[in-house]
Parts: structure tokens; C-alpha cells; sequence
């Protein structure tokens, strides 16, 4: 097809108040009063949220895969973060 | 879902034995896959085809039942048919931004679609004559496209996966409604049963079409079970549906139009007669009373809508236009 392309905008939705924003989908839109309108409609229609953003999807800056161990490997080494590998004795509660 | 910039990627992997010993073994331990993991050329190949398959058969689903939309017969009807028919639209939408992860352009896949390039399921080129299939569209072919959904649900795409979760808790209000229809005409007056019978004759077979050829003629199916897209074969989902709906027929009151249906104690399933594949084959190919209707109407829609699409664009680069040279305004997020 030799028409323009309409730009594509990624999906987030605030559930109720309290809760952060989540990624729920993408639509297609010109601009971006029209993607608001068109996430409003197809990603709403059943009490979803009360807040919805959207942000154009070139303009994110996303991991590469390839580069999952170099990111993420090293965190599994290092269990001292967490609070199970402190010993502490049974009869101090509440810790 | 992911980042436009995937779109058009050349997505060409090293397929060696141990690229795709790895990866099945990846599946094998119930690991999702998502867009920018590698994956074997043929997987990517079979969502494509499938999710946009899946996409297009809810677009054009939209079809059938719109048909019926200026003409419900109660307010109440009417908008829970309106309802339902944009949910469909919703359905589309979600499935064709899954397929778009995958490489393919939301353009090219309307292009397959009116070119008959891509095919959807052929169900939606069976005509609606009567209130009645309203009725039997929403408590058959819903009925069925739940049942084949719900297993999708654990597909082992993740885009895929988490459209058809949305899709699978929007649709239960589709069947119900249409069964809500069958029950009202079937507890009428004996013409109104009439038209529920009627409408029952017409789209049972074809609904059991609609989970595809018998497995000892599906060609797609092993590769697709070993990769965990597809969890049950045609047949088991096709013998859940009538174990399913052959009750609910009953309570009705109304007749399945097959002599051969039964209760066979040692399966604890029903039997059924034969399926006439040569129909559904020619369906398939473009032989079904609408199948034309429904792609022309598919492409007016299209011719119809360039100019809309058109000035969007033209007025979102004129505001942009506008906005590089006022001076920039930073707004934070909340
Ligand atoms: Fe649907
Ligand atoms: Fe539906």
C-alpha cells in the first residue's frame, strides 16, 4: 500500500488511584489527541481505569535481549541483598 | 505492544540444531517468548499467519451481526448487540497490534486481507437472513471461538497470549447474550421456536467447522503443538463444544440437525454424523454466499476511510509544524 504509515503509540492505564500506570496494548493514530480517544475506546469499555497514557512507540528506549546476562546475571549472585541470608535466631521475633 | 521500530526487521535466524534444541527446550519449560527474543524463522512465520488470520476473522466478523444492528427488535437488544459488535472491533485491534511485534505492518496485513491473501474463518460468509442467527452467532459461533480460545490463552507468544486473555473475559457476555435471544424465541410463539430451529439448522454444521479439518488432514498441527501455540487438537476441541452445547440445545427445546448424534456411554462423549468437508472446502475457497460481499464491504470500508486517514496525517504534521516553532513547554507526567 503506498499511503503513509500511521504512527503506532503504546497503552498505559492507571486501574483506580494508588495504583501505577500499566502497559495494556498499542493502537495506530495520526496524533496524539486522536491515540487518547482510540485507547479510550478500545481499551476502557469495561470500567478498565481512570487514567490512560499514551506514548508514541519509536520514542522508546527498550534493552536489547541479547544483552539479558551482561544486565541481569549478576543479581543472582549476590543473595546478600536479601533478607533470608541473614540468620537470625527463633527467639527474636519480628525481625 | 513493543517498539515500532521492530517492524520490518529482518528477523532471519541461524537455525542450527542447537538454536532450535534450545529453543524447544525453552517451550519445553513453559517459557514464554516474547518479540525480541530469537526465534526460529517458522514459528514467527505460523504467528504471523495465524494471529492476523485470528485478527481479520474478528473484523470481518463484524459483518454478519451488523447486518442485524438498525433492526433489533428492543432498545435493550440493540445495545447489547452494538456492544457486542465493537467488542469485535476491540478484538481486532488487539490482535493485529500482537501480530505487528512479530515484523509485520498493520498496512500489509489489510493488504493480504482484501487481496485474499490471508484467509479468516469462512463461518462469516454464511448469510444472516433472520433475527434468529443473531441468536445462533452468538451462542454457536462465539460458543466455539471461546472454546478454541480459551486454551490460546497459555500460548506460548506473549503478545498472543495476553490479547486472547482480554478477549476470552469479553467474550462470555457474547454467547450469553445470544443465548439469551434462543431462549426468548424458543419459549414464543410456535413461529418464533420456528425461526430459533431454523436458524440452529443453518449454523450447527458450520460451527463445527469452524476448529478446522480432522486431525488425520490438519497440516499445521504438529509443528504448531510441539511449539505450544496450539494446545489441543481440532478434534478434542470439536467434541468439547458438542459435549457443551448439545445440553443447552435441549433445554431449548430445539433439535441439532444431525440424525446420527448420540450419548455414547463408553466414550462419556457424544457421537456425531459425518462433516461435510467438500462444503467447507469450498467456503474456504471463496464459495460461500457472502464471501464476496464481505471482502467488498471490507474494501469500500478501506477506499472509504483514505481520506480520513489522509487528513489525520496532514493535520498532525501541520500541529507539529506549528509546535517546533512556538517556544517548548516541558510537562511532567501525572
Ligand atoms: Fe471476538
Ligand atoms: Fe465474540
Amino acid at each position: 500500500m503506498t499511503e503513509a504509515r500511521t504512527p503506532l503509540w503504546e497503552v498505559f492505564i492507571r486501574p483506580r488511584n494508588g495504583l501505577s500506570h500499566k502497559h495494556v496494548g498499542s493502537v495506530h493514530a495520526a496524533d496524539a489527541t486522536m491515540a487518547l480517544q482510540a485507547a479510550r475506546d478500545v481499551y476502557t469499555r469495561r470500567g478498565e481505569g481512570l487514567s490512560v497514557w499514551v506514548v508514541p512507540s519509536a520514542e522508546i528506549t527498550a534493552s536489547d535481549p541479547a544483552d539479558k546476562d551482561a544486565l541481569f546475571e549478576p543479581t543472582a549472585s549476590k543473595i546478600y541483598r536479601h533478607p533470608t541470608f541473614y540468620e537470625v535466631p527463633d527467639e527474636v521475633e519480628n525481625m | 505492544m513493543y517498539s515500532q521500530g521492530l517492524i520490518g526487521a529482518d528477523g532471519t535466524t541461524d537455525e542450527d540444531e542447537a538454536f532450535l534444541q534450545h529453543f524447544q527446550s525453552r517451550i519445553d519449560a513453559e517459557q514464554k517468548i516474547e518479540p525480541n527474543d530469537a526465534m526460529p524463522e517458522g514459528y514467527r512465520r505460523t504467528l504471523i499467519r495465524q494471529i492476523s488470520q485470528h485478527a481479520h476473522s474478528e473484523i470481518v466478523g463484524m459483518l454478519p451481526e451488523g447486518n442485524w444492528i438498525s433492526r433489533a427488535p428492543t432498545l435493550r437488544r440493540k445495545a447489547a448487540l452494538l456492544a457486542k459488535v465493537q467488542d469485535e472491533g476491540g478484538h481486532g485491534l488487539y490482535l493485529y497490534a500482537a501480530a505487528e511485534t512479530l515484523g509485520i505492518s498493520r498496512e500489509e496485513m489489510t493488504e493480504q486481507l482484501l487481496t485474499g491473501a490471508a484467509k479468516y474463518s469462512s463461518i462469516f460468509n454464511y448469510p444472516t437472513p433472520t433475527w434468529a442467527d443473531i441468536g445462533a452467532i452468538g451462542w454457536l459461533v462465539d460458543g466455539a471461538a471461546i472454546m478454541n480460545q480459551i486454551p490460546l490463552c497459555r500460548c506460548s507468544f506473549g503478545p498472543y497470549a495476553r490479547a486472547m486473555i482480554r478477549i476470552c473475559k469479553e467474550e462470555s457476555f457474547h454467547q450469553r447474550q445470544g443465548y439469551e435471544i434462543m431462549l426468548t424465541l424458543c419459549s414464543g410463539t410456535p413461529e418464533q421456536k420456528q425461526l430459533a430451529q431454523d436458524s440452529l439448522d443453518r449454523w450447527w454444521w458450520p460451527s463445527l467447522m469452524m476448529f478446522g479439518p480432522h486431525d488425520s488432514d490438519s497440516t499445521h498441527s504438529d509443528q504448531s503443538m510441539a511449539w505450544k501455540i496450539k494446545r489441543f487438537s481440532n478434534d478434542e476441541l470439536r467434541q468439547k463444544f458438542i459435549d457443551a452445547t448439545v445440553p443447552q440445545a435441549e433445554f431449548l427445546g430445539i433439535k441439532m440437525p444431525d440424525p446420527d448424534l448420540e450419548w455414547s456411554e463408553k466414550r462419556g462423549s457424544y457421537d456425531h454424523g459425518p462433516i461435510d468437508w467438500d462444503e467447507f472446502w469450498r467456503v474456504v475457497k471463496g464459495g460461500g454466499k457472502c464471501s464476496k460481499d464481505r471482502i467488498s464491504d471490507r474494501q469500500a470500508a478501506w477506499d472509504n476511510g483514505a481520506w480520513v486517514r489522509e487528513a489525520a496525517l496532514a493535520y498532525a504534521d501541520k500541529v507539529r509544524a506549528r509546535q517546533a516553532t512556538a517556544a517548548p513547554t516541558p510537562v511532567a507526567a501525572e
